[in-house]
């Protein structure tokens, strides 16, 4: 039955359609909406690369924007990646209490896109908030996390770093993978615990972390509500990622060929960056099932 | 290299895990502080709220609650839950529905373009979603859905909603297919299989399927935001940036106690299914 090639498309028919209809489609519309003007109204216009040179040439708030992601990312998916990594090193031994711990740390990846977070964080960067208490107990001067330009960005990326949980569960995983007995041998022959993260952990789980790195990239270039709700892209378009850009020239102006102009440099970006670790990944991502059949 | 003495040591601090258990737990009150805090100053008076550090109220007070429960608006927080349920209860059905089908049909059955589909639907995985946003709501506006939830529903009837799709063909694959072919040889056909063996086998996978789809849908805000546009239809996300956009001076006590009631749902379904659906997010990530 399982070798009935109708059958089998049949059940998989909803997917190709799915695909077609609601992302191939989208996906190829967009790109053809960036060579045009088009505001809902009047039908759209092709203006060929006017979009693209607009923004290369004459944007400021767009080169603000393209900067204010590309630190974002680079601040909060190797401080995401790097806790969950740490935490679930930290996790993976016999020890009571693991689900706990566990489900403790996961919590807020779960929780942490839900607006209610974002509620709170906004409320716990405020002036008066719960962070700058806790500062003032300890003598330091209040800041003005929300309204400086130089610590808005520090809260997104330190919401986006809290939910590390998701990581950490797919690196915790793979550890359990990973054979006491290397472990055991490393500390015979009297490595430290530092050294045995450095030497075994983390050469055993490049895959993982290269997983991880990737998933957590595309991520964080399209972090939205973060920025939307907390810092509203201010002050000083300090926070005003491209994901916002997007929106703002989409659903707010109403710049369709703009926006998706917009979306295709930021898709341009991270499939840039994917490929580049893609290519990367073979001279530090080491595959143990690969090596052995070799 | 090491004397046999250091060895020693070091074997007896494998034995001692206090500083493991120190750095979990400073991490952990660390991390969930604020969530905590969150609860207490729910029952704070405005002032309070803004001036203690514990999160233990001096006082319980309630009237945070029915206040925001009210809001400002000419609906009550009762209408954003309702409209949440509406849009979440039936994407989950439509979700697992169409996620095991298709994952049924990726790790049992051979078609052709199988190996290209797959690879289209992890790629889509990686795809950034922002992309296709734009055309997705020409496309709805063309159909006429806007200001509806179905541009929420309908694409996860058609299993759009690929890491769903790949959790269950992982979990499938490291599923032995005798009881299946026990069952063909009773003359069971592709639905009777599907629904008297597979689906029971891919419980836990199923229930992950559903807790992750209801806190991501309850989550969801730049879905709503983009296609809703009549308050009397706003879920619950949309209803609290609205409590506190309305106005420049923000009622935080009622937005907080508001924040926790939303927050309830999904920390419930949470803890109710952690131990399985922690072990679906792992296992959906990579094998080996």
């Amino acid at each position: 039955m399982y070798e009935n090639k109708r059958l089998g498309f049949l059940f998989v028919l909803p997917f190709v359609l799915g695909v077609l209809l609601f992302k191939l489609f989208p996906f190829v519309a967009s790109f053809a909406l960036s060579f045009s003007q088009y505001d809902l109204i009047d039908p759209p216009e092709f203006v060929g690369l006017a979009n693209y040179q607009e923004l290369a040439t004459g944007d400021p708030l767009f080169r603000k924007s393209l900067g204010v992601t590309l630190l974002f990312a680079a601040l909060a998916v190797p401080l995401r990646v790097g806790f969950a990594l740490f935490i679930a090193h930290v996790l993976n031994f016999k020890m009571r209490g693991i689900n706990f711990f566990r489900a403790a740390f996961y919590l807020p990846s779960i929780l942490g896109g839900s607006i209610a977070v974002a509620v709170l964080w906004r409320f716990i960067f405020s002036k008066n908030g719960l962070v700058n208490l806790l500062l003032s107990q300890l003598g330091i001067e209040p800041i003005a996390w929300l309204a400086d330009e130089h610590y808005s960005m520090w809260t997104i990326v330190l919401l986006f770093t809290w939910q590390f949980g998701s990581a950490m569960v797919i690196f915790l995983a793979a550890l359990q993978n990973v054979s006491v007995s290397l472990y055991e041998a490393a500390e015979c022959d009297g490595a430290s615990k530092f050294q045995q993260f450095w030497r075994i952990t983390v050469p055993l789980i490049t895959p993982v972390i290269f997983f991880n790195l990737i998933m957590q990239m595309v991520h964080a270039f399209q972090e939205f509500n973060g920025p939307y709700l907390i810092t509203e892209g201010g002050p000083l378009s300090s926070t005003y990622v491209l994901a916002l850009y997007i929106y703002d020239q989409s659903f707010r102006f109403f710049n369709l060929g703009y926006g998706a102009a917009l979306s295709w440099v930021l898709f341009a970006l991270v499939g840039g960056l994917s490929a580049f670790s893609f290519w990367s990944s073979k001279y530090w991502v080491f595959y143990a099932g690969e090596k052995e059949r070799k | 290299m090491t004397s046999s003495t250091e060895t020693l040591v070091l074997n007896r601090e494998r034995g001692r895990p206090w500083l493991r258990y120190l750095v979990l737990g400073l991490v952990a009150l660390v991390m969930l502080y604020p969530l905590l805090w969150l609860v207490g100053a729910s029952f704070k008076s405005n002032g309070e709220i803004f001036s203690e550090i514990g999160f233990w109220p001096s006082r319980f007070d309630f009237s945070a609650y029915a206040k925001g429960w009210k809001t400002s608006t000419e609906y009550s927080f009762a209408t954003y839950f309702l409209n949440s349920f509406l849009i979440t209860i039936p994407r989950i059905i439509v979700t697992v529905i169409s996620c095991v089908l298709v994952a049924y049909a990726f790790a049992r059955f051979e078609f052709w373009g199988k190996k290209l589909l797959f690879s289209v639907m992890v790629g889509t995985m990686m795809l950034p979603l922002i992309v296709l946003r734009l055309p997705q709501y020409l496309l709805f506006r063309e159909l006429g859905w806007l200001d509806s939830y179905l541009p929420l529903i309908v694409p996860s009837a058609f299993a759009t909603d690929t890491f769903f799709v790949f959790m269950l063909v992982q979990f499938l694959r490291g599923i032995p297919r005798d009881m299946e072919e026990a069952a063909q040889i009773d003359g069971c056909n592709a639905l009777q299989l599907l629904w008297h063996i597979i689906v029971p086998l891919l419980k836990p996978a199923i229930i992950s399927v559903i807790v992750f789809q209801f806190i991501w849908t309850m989550n969801d805000f730049m879905g709503p935001l983009i296609y809703l546009a009549s308050v009397e239809k706003y879920p619950v996300s949309l209803a609290l940036k609205m409590s506190i956009g309305a106005t420049e001076e923000v009622e935080w006590a009622n937005v907080i106690a508001i924040s926790v009631v939303a927050l309830i749902p999904s920390v419930t379904v949470f803890f109710m299914a952690q131990k399985h659906f922690i072990e679906g997010a792992s296992s959906s990530g990579i094998k080996g």
